[in-house]
């Protein structure tokens, strides 16, 4: 190869890497705008929109101005009760299953992997089962079935969260050290007792991070719920009855021609996003403190 | 008493007759006995007098993780039952069936009035709009990742992992919410135009539909909502790169990017497929922000701009409200169709990141 070639493809080849590096940053920044604009919009939307009656008020008949969604609040507050009361338990059961007795089994690597597919299946399919399940016939054996209502909503979150749930309880637990599994042992602490109050305890941090996590998420479901628990223009805290949540109203909201309630859909956006964004930081902080680093 | 005394003896007949046993055991997972547990421990276990409830809290454990297989057998025995009216109508011709309407010789797919049904609009928008959304995404999310590993200033990288981490967590109906409000009046006032003069020569983009709405809008919304998951699964496969690859191609006299290609994105590469696979299944399935931007019409046009419809979005927008026990059955064998699609998309994304990233170092950084 001549000089003037080695040369020029030296050159060349400098000039890629730059082309390459502006195209790196370029598309860090399409990729950062629309999200500084999403929170943007939010924020001044949302804040012009949002006031006490907000937070008091239910909604108003179309075309009456004012009104808040105060009742999806609440709604959406027990459904994530009843969710939480159904997925966290057997989330961390079988996390504590995954971490604590079938390390490297056969099932356990099922359930990792089933949990891990189950994550992705669409949250509209979920509430299709649920659909089947619980409001398109009356089973004796479950309540509140046979009819659309806040239990079924629940029910339909509370299986969404299970497996992000088991999933982060088995990471934590697997950072706790095995000298301390040991040292309960070796006191003569069954094992039950020592994973419960010695192993669950140390990672309850991070289990108690994940758990908010899967919260969040299910928070702002809406697909789940549109045919479990249906919404409610009123105040209802019946679990038999159909019940409002935010992101329900926010989607009824959304659509509607109604200029006051596209304000209202904006404001309770913004209420969601608050409540995610503060379970979000939550769990960065808790986990880049090493609140469980340095244990292991 | 008695443990106290006896578990230095046997730690030490272990560590005689199995020079590496513990220590080794501990530091990689993959030789550990079977059940995972050090002898130290499993000597441990087998004493005490609690066995009775040792081993029932194991099973209620156990019964726990079974659970999840609980679950997937509910949703798929749900769906077989629910389908089963429209499976037993229509058989596969669900999936390719038209019908020609009889005042107007056109071809229709879906009217639920007059019990026609078939699933071929709601797969062609699902299909078209996942992968117009790929097309879009998936250049941006490496483009990112690059910078995120190999470029970023050390300063710049945690806020930025962090502004990608929250963008996945914003849920579906706020970037929705976001779409209809910002998105499409953009799209329609200043891109859809553009598009059209541009691109028109195609036939893809026929600028005849006023309100915005269509294809292009759900694509775009959709990649920005795959970009984190892409990104971030593309970033952790690429730091499970050795450094010793970085290093010996950099010692050869490379460039950044000739290091980047051949040393980081060609080790990386299945993984960052499985990102990808990963970001196409949540794309397949992702219904509220879809449904409030496609036009929900279940018809289809060549143009990207025109209204359609996805699998997701006719089950948010019809089932509530499905006027006889056909057209919900024919709904819940959409739904179903989905859930298979994304089950298998959803596996093998799945197998292919854990291929990568198993064997990893787990401190690489």
């Amino acid at each position: 190869m001549s000089t003037g070639q080695f040369q020029l493809r030296s050159r060349l080849r400098g000039a890629t890497d730059v082309a390459v590096t502006t195209l790196a940053i370029l598309a860090t920044v399409v990729v950062v705008t629309p999200l500084v604009a999403i929170f943007a919009y939010l924020l001044v939307k949302g804040a012009a929109s949002l006031n006490v009656d907000f937070f008091t008020h239910v909604p108003k008949p179309p075309g009456e101005l004012g009104g808040g969604m105060a009742n999806a609040i609440l709604g959406s507050g027990i459904l994530l009760v009843l969710a939480s009361a159904i997925g966290i338990p057997i989330g961390i059961g079988g996390g504590i299953f995954l971490a604590e007795f079938g390390r490297g089994s056969k099932l356990a690597n099922a359930v990792r992997f089933t949990a891990d597919v189950l994550n992705g299946v669409p949250s509209i399919v979920m509430g299709v089962a649920v659909y089947g399940l619980v409001v398109s016939q009356q089973h004796s054996f479950i309540p509140f079935s046979g009819h659309f209502s806040a239990f079924s909503g629940g029910v339909a979150l509370g299986i969404m969260m299970i497996p992000t749930v088991c999933r982060t309880t088995e990471e934590m637990l697997l950072m706790v050290p095995h000298a301390v599994r040991e040292a309960a042992l070796g006191l003569g602490v069954p094992n039950w007792r020592s994973v419960l109050s010695i192993t669950v305890r140390t990672a309850s941090p991070g289990i108690i991070t994940g758990c908010m996590l899967a919260f969040a998420r299910v928070a702002g479901e809406t697909a789940p719920l549109i045919f479990t628990a249906l919404g409610n223009q009123f105040w209802s805290t019946s679990l038999n009855e159909p019940i409002a949540a935010l992101p329900l109203q926010i989607w009824v909201y959304a659509l509607s021609p109604y200029d006051d309630w596209h304000r209202l859909a904006w404001a309770g956006a913004l209420v969601l996003i608050v409540l995610i964004v503060l379970a979000v930081s939550l769990v960065r902080f808790v986990t880049s403190r090493g609140v469980l680093k340095g244990t292991s | 008493m008695h443990v106290e005394v006896k578990v230095p003896e046997i730690r030490l007949r272990q560590a005689q007759t199995q020079p590496e046993g513990r220590s080794g055991s501990e530091k990689n997972p993959a030789q550990a006995p079977r059940d995972g547990h050090s002898p130290v421990r499993r000597f441990l276990l087998s004493r005490g007098n609690s066995a009775v409830a040792d081993r029932g809290f194991h099973w209620l454990m156990v019964l726990c993780a079974l659970s999840i297989f609980g679950i997937v057998a509910l949703i798929v025995w749900e769906l077989l039952k629910g389908s089963h009216l429209a499976w037993t109508s229509f058989h596969f011709e669900f999936f390719y069936k038209s019908y020609t309407n009889t005042f107007d010789g056109q071809t229709s797919y879906w009217d639920p009035v007059n019990g026609q049904f078939s699933a071929v609009p709601f797969i062609y928008g699902t299909l078209v709009s996942s992968f117009l959304a790929l097309m879009i995404a998936v250049p941006l999310a490496v483009g990112v990742a690059i910078f995120l590993t190999e470029m970023c200033p050390r300063m710049l990288r945690g806020p930025l992992a962090f502004l990608t981490e929250l963008l996945a967590a914003i849920p579906s109906i706020v970037y929705g919410l976001w779409a209809v409000f910002e998105l499409v009046p953009l799209l329609r006032v200043h891109v859809n135009p553009l598009l059209t003069q541009y691109l028109g020569w195609t036939g893809l983009f026929k600028d005849d539909n006023p309100t915005g709405l269509g294809f292009v809008a759900a694509a775009v919304i959709l990649a920005i909502m795959i970009l984190p998951i892409i990104s971030s699964l593309t970033r952790e496969v690429m730091t499970a790169v050795p450094h010793s690859q970085r290093e010996a191609v950099l010692a050869l006299g490379a460039t950044r990017w000739e290091m980047i290609r051949m040393g980081v994105l060609r080790n990386a590469r299945i993984g960052i497929v499985g990102g990808i696979i990963l970001g196409l299944g949540r794309a397949l399935g992702e219904t509220m922000a879809v449904t409030m931007v496609i036009g929900n019409t279940p018809e289809i046009h060549k143009s990207l701009l025109s209204n359609g419809t996805s699998m997701a979005s006719v089950l948010a927008n019809e089932f509530a409200e499905a006027v006889s026990d056909l057209h919900r059955s024919a709904l819940i064998e959409i739904g179903l169709a989905l859930f298979i699609v994304t089950i298998i998309v959803n596996a093998l994304a799945q197998l292919l990141v854990w291929a990568v990233t198993r064997g990893a170092p787990a401190e690489a950084h």
